[in-house]
């Protein structure tokens, strides 16, 4: 078996045994990604002569005999929302096409100090807003299962990375599903912990009280060594939480003795694919067999998460946004060309005798911030700005946010009694298998209740987490989504990992050219 | 509730876009359409809850008042478009 089809854990014992260096593993995977991401396009940037630097030190202390982190020289690929300090962040947007941070974001920074080797930065959706990885404003990326098709979005990139064997690790981060749905079509395991778990501190943000940072991998396992390294309080986010970090590789193996599983009957109402249905409810099977017992439950108020979110979601946006003014970092349009233009219209307005229309006519300050959003966002992401400002506007804040607000509190009341009768909840990631490139990009409606089951899980602020059960009559993985109730991660991994002893969808590799056997 | 194109026009200059023509009037269809939608949310009672702004139930996270190093300006500096190498420049929004 080739390194690049060894789980993290495995390469890491490797690693720390000393049959392999992290030079090797490094390369075996960089060379992975020359042959393989032509054609899925998964990276923005790869850092082949970094991650190779970085890689050969750590390989001098261990045979030095000097301590490595608790990575150990393992690749990982970090979605481009990420600061990483002196290498260009763009968030898959013009507007920060050649923004370098100035400091690297604490997971970062963390990930560093394990001893990660960094591979390169993942593609996304702009500014993480999408379920596709559509809206990158450089390049689509493709699912390994089928080329054809989106890798899901908005950690896109990182999904699709980890499923065609070019990273054993990635990050990511899912603010409405993000991680769970792109790690559901393309077959691997992701997590969203819940929110306060892991700091967000450079974390370029989207949607502020949604926002959080979690890993994808192939197995249980290995996400719960990422995890390890990745939560934990931070003084720099004042939304991080003081807790500890329970050791979720040390419990990983221990199955769960008297597991209450919950079934949501909304998440099997219409609108469900029949294909996805069954699928899930064999892994629930696979459950009962292990002992778990299945419970009715019911989750009222769900059936308005994906309007509430929408609501929410882009008015955090447009405020989070406003930073981009083409003034202090970022993208900024031709300054000349932006007052030739202004000038033009100002003369055509007096000489029409529209003396109201020269006076409201924008002064430069604005049209420079005007014209510099209008070419540095995209279209996606220009919808959510102006949404999230017309919910906050004069006469509507009532009517769509601070109701949308409310509702919000329904949605958490829901799981909380929910998780008062069952430890997990089961079902579906996402409605469907995944849809083809181009598919839903006209009709954003469409695209937003592809997020259903994901949504709630953000809105209350608890986790989640998606695991390959399966795959569509097309060859496509379907996803099941596991959510517990807030700080119960070690619940998730655990149950994750029971099924993934059992079962065999996460181990599956997707079939490309060039790509071996 | 149906959305004016001149009422799209309005929240694009609050939200400091400029849009085509061709923009407004997809922006004015599709926000429509969302907007639409969300009107699913007047069929829940809200009376008597409290608004959820954020999952967790913490205020005030402060820390110690000492003076400490924050970014050091040049660095600051470096991501700008157009700076002087002490400020921000920006074109005369008086004149």
């Amino acid at each position: 078996m080739s390194l690049i089809d060894l789980t993290a854990t495995e390469l890491l014992a490797q690693l720390n045994a000393g049959q392999v260096t992290s030079a090797e593993v490094t390369q075996a995977f960089l060379d992975r990604i020359d042959r393989v991401d032509g054609q899925v396009r998964a990276f923005l940037q790869v850092d082949r002569s970094g991650a190779l630097e970085q890689a050969e030190q750590i390989d001098r202390r261990r045979k030095a005999g000097q301590a490595v982190g608790r990575l150990g020289g393992l690749p990982v690929a970090i979605k481009d929302v990420l600061c990483t300090r002196g290498q260009v962040t763009t968030c898959a947007s013009r507007m920060l096409q050649d923004f370098r941070p100035p400091y690297d974001a604490t997971v970062v920074a963390k990930l560093k100090a394990a001893d990660a080797v960094i591979l390169g930065k993942t593609n996304m959706d702009e500014f993480a807003m999408g379920g596709s990885t559509e809206n990158s404003a450089f390049q689509i990326t493709h699912n390994p299962w089928d080329l054809e098709r989106i890798p899901g979005g908005s950690s896109g990139g990182a999904a699709a990375s980890v499923a065609a064997r070019m990273t054993p690790l990635a990050v990511g981060t899912d603010t409405g599903g993000s991680i769970r749905e792109p790690a559901g079509l393309c077959g691997v395991t992701g997590m969203k912990p819940t929110y306060g778990r892991v700091s967000r501190y450079g974390l370029v943000a989207f949607a502020s009280s949604l926002d959080q940072i979690g890993p994808l991998a192939r197995t249980a396992e290995d996400a719960a060594l990422l995890l390890e390294v990745l939560a934990g309080h931070d003084p720099a986010d004042s939304t991080s939480i003081d807790r500890p970090v329970p050791k979720y590789s040390d419990t990983i193996h221990k199955p769960l003795a008297g597991l209450r599983i919950g079934l949501a009957r909304e998440h099997f109402a219409a609108g469900l694919d029949g294909e996805v249905e069954e699928a899930v409810r064999a892994a629930v099977g696979v459950y009962e067999s292990q002992g778990a017992t299945v419970k009715q439950i019911s989750l009222p108020h769900s059936k308005y998460a994906v309007a509430t979110y929408y609501i929410i979601a882009p008015c955090e946006a447009s405020s989070n946004l406003a930073r981009y003014d083409g003034v202090h970092y970022g993208y900024r349009s031709d300054e000349a060309r932006m007052m030739a233009e202004l000038n033009q219209e100002r003369k055509r307005l007096q000489q029409s005798g529209d003396h109201a229309g020269s006076d409201n006519l924008d002064n430069p300050l604005v049209r420079l911030y005007r014209q510099t959003r209008a070419e540095g966002f995209g279209p996606e992401v220009k919808r959510r700005i102006m949404l999230g400002t017309y919910a906050l506007s004069a006469g509507y804040y009532d009517a769509y946010y601070l109701k949308a607000l409310k509702v919000r509190r329904l949605v958490r009341q829901d799981f909380d009694r929910a998780f008062e009768e069952v430890d997990l909840i089961a079902g579906p990631v996402a409605p469907a298998p995944a849809f083809k490139i181009g598919e839903k990009i006209d009709d954003p409606l469409s695209m937003y209740l592809f997020d259903l089951y994901t949504i709630s899980t953000n809105l209350a602020g608890i986790g989640g987490i998606s695991i390959p059960c399966g795959f569509s009559s097309q060859g496509l993985p379907i996803g099941l989504q596991l959510q517990a109730a807030p700080f119960e991660e070690e619940k998730l991994l655990r149950a994750a990992a029971m099924y993934q002893r059992v079962t065999d969808w996460h181990s599956k590799r997707p079939p490309l050219v060039n790509g071996g056997s | 509730m149906a959305l004016s194109r001149e009422e799209v026009k309005k929240v694009s200059l609050l939200a400091r876009l400029r849009l085509t023509e061709e923009e407004l009037d997809k922006m004015t269809t599709q926000l429509g359409q969302i907007l639409g939608y969300m009107e699913l949310l007047g069929e829940v009672q809200t009376e008597d809850v409290a608004p959820m702004a954020h999952p967790l139930d913490v205020a005030n996270v402060f820390r110690p008042d000492t003076a400490r190093p924050s970014l050091d300006r040049q660095e600051a500096l470096v991501n700008a478009p157009h700076q002087d190498g002490e400020c921000y420049l920006v074109p005369a929004v008086l004149g």
